[in-house]
């Protein structure tokens, strides 16, 4: 497993927790009230497991396991992948501070800027690597 | 594929059925779907969510990771198992005490099985994250390291 993706899915657990604990506490304050401005939680748990946890989980495994090249370097355009993971991370701390806290509409415009950027960056770099053992794309 | 990843998905697929039949349901039209059906909107998207996709990403990790030495492979089983466990369990209380809390029919006790489900959810997730870490890795080379593989 090369290194990003390591840091890829390792960050990706780390959302998963943090989701699952906002989550979790939002969760239990239905069943049992204890603090009613949990809910302003909500876009941080959602955002936390489907761009935090899932996409980069998935992101992180396909930088390891789609088709590698031949030859040096066997995972092309590796830069690509490499911004991806920065803008993701920073797309996501971008929205929560302009859901959860508040911070205004542009901080969750920016988010989603850095977030479609980051997609479309790690596309730029994995469009090579689709391609068929006899390397037909 | 190891049992408990093969237990994983079939959970999964059941979980999947479950959350396209009950989407299902909500999407028929008000004569046919009852008015509390509404009420189960939460349990459908985490049916899916926590049930299908979470429950089947956490299987596929387990099985297709690098192992972490031969004698034991995986980590700690009896750990992997509890995540499963804890995971079903908190998905299922969940299930039968979040609707009943919102249409408030089950009194004080569906609120703290609500609570506790979340705690068992998030017990399972932390679980997982601890048993899952260690394979975050280089694959397997063997007692010996890098270097007596190549």
């Amino acid at each position: 497993m090369p290194p990003l993706s390591q840091w890829m899915i390792r960050a990706a657990f780390i959302y998963l927790i943090l989701g699952f604990t906002f989550g979790g506490l939002l969760l239990g304050h239905k069943g049992v009230p204890f603090h009613p401005a949990l809910w302003a939680w909500l876009p941080a748990h959602i955002e936390f497991l489907l761009m935090g946890w899932i996409v980069q989980l998935t992101l992180g495994v396909a930088f390891w396991i789609l088709p590698r090249f031949w030859q040096e370097p066997r995972r092309p355009k590796a830069g690509w992948a490499v911004a991806s993971f920065v803008l993701l991370n920073v797309g996501i701390w971008l929205v929560v501070a302009g859901t959860t806290g508040q911070m205004g509409r542009w901080w969750l415009v920016a988010g989603r800027v850095a977030e479609t950027t980051a997609v479309v960056f790690f596309a730029r770099h994995a469009w090579t690597r689709l391609v068929s053992r006899e390397g037909l794309a | 594929m190891p049992l408990l990843t093969r237990v994983y998905l079939k959970s999964a697929f059941i979980y999947l059925a479950l959350s396209l039949a009950l989407g299902l349901l909500q999407a028929l039209p008000s004569p046919y779907a009852p008015a509390f059906l509404r009420v189960f909107t939460p349990v459908y998207f985490h049916l899916f969510l926590v049930g299908w996709v979470t429950q089947m990403i956490f299987g596929v990790i387990y099985w297709l990771f690098p192992i972490i030495t031969r004698e034991q492979p995986r980590g700690n089983e009896r750990l992997a198992w509890a995540t499963y466990i804890l995971l079903n369990a908190g998905l299922l209380l969940r299930v039968v005490a979040e609707p009943l809390t919102s249409l408030q029919m089950g009194g004080a006790w569906s609120g703290w099985l609500l609570a506790f489900s979340a705690l068992t959810q998030w017990l399972a997730a932390v679980l997982f994250v601890i048993i899952s870490w260690p394979r975050v890795k280089d694959r397997f080379h063997g007692k010996a390291g890098k270097n007596a593989a190549t």
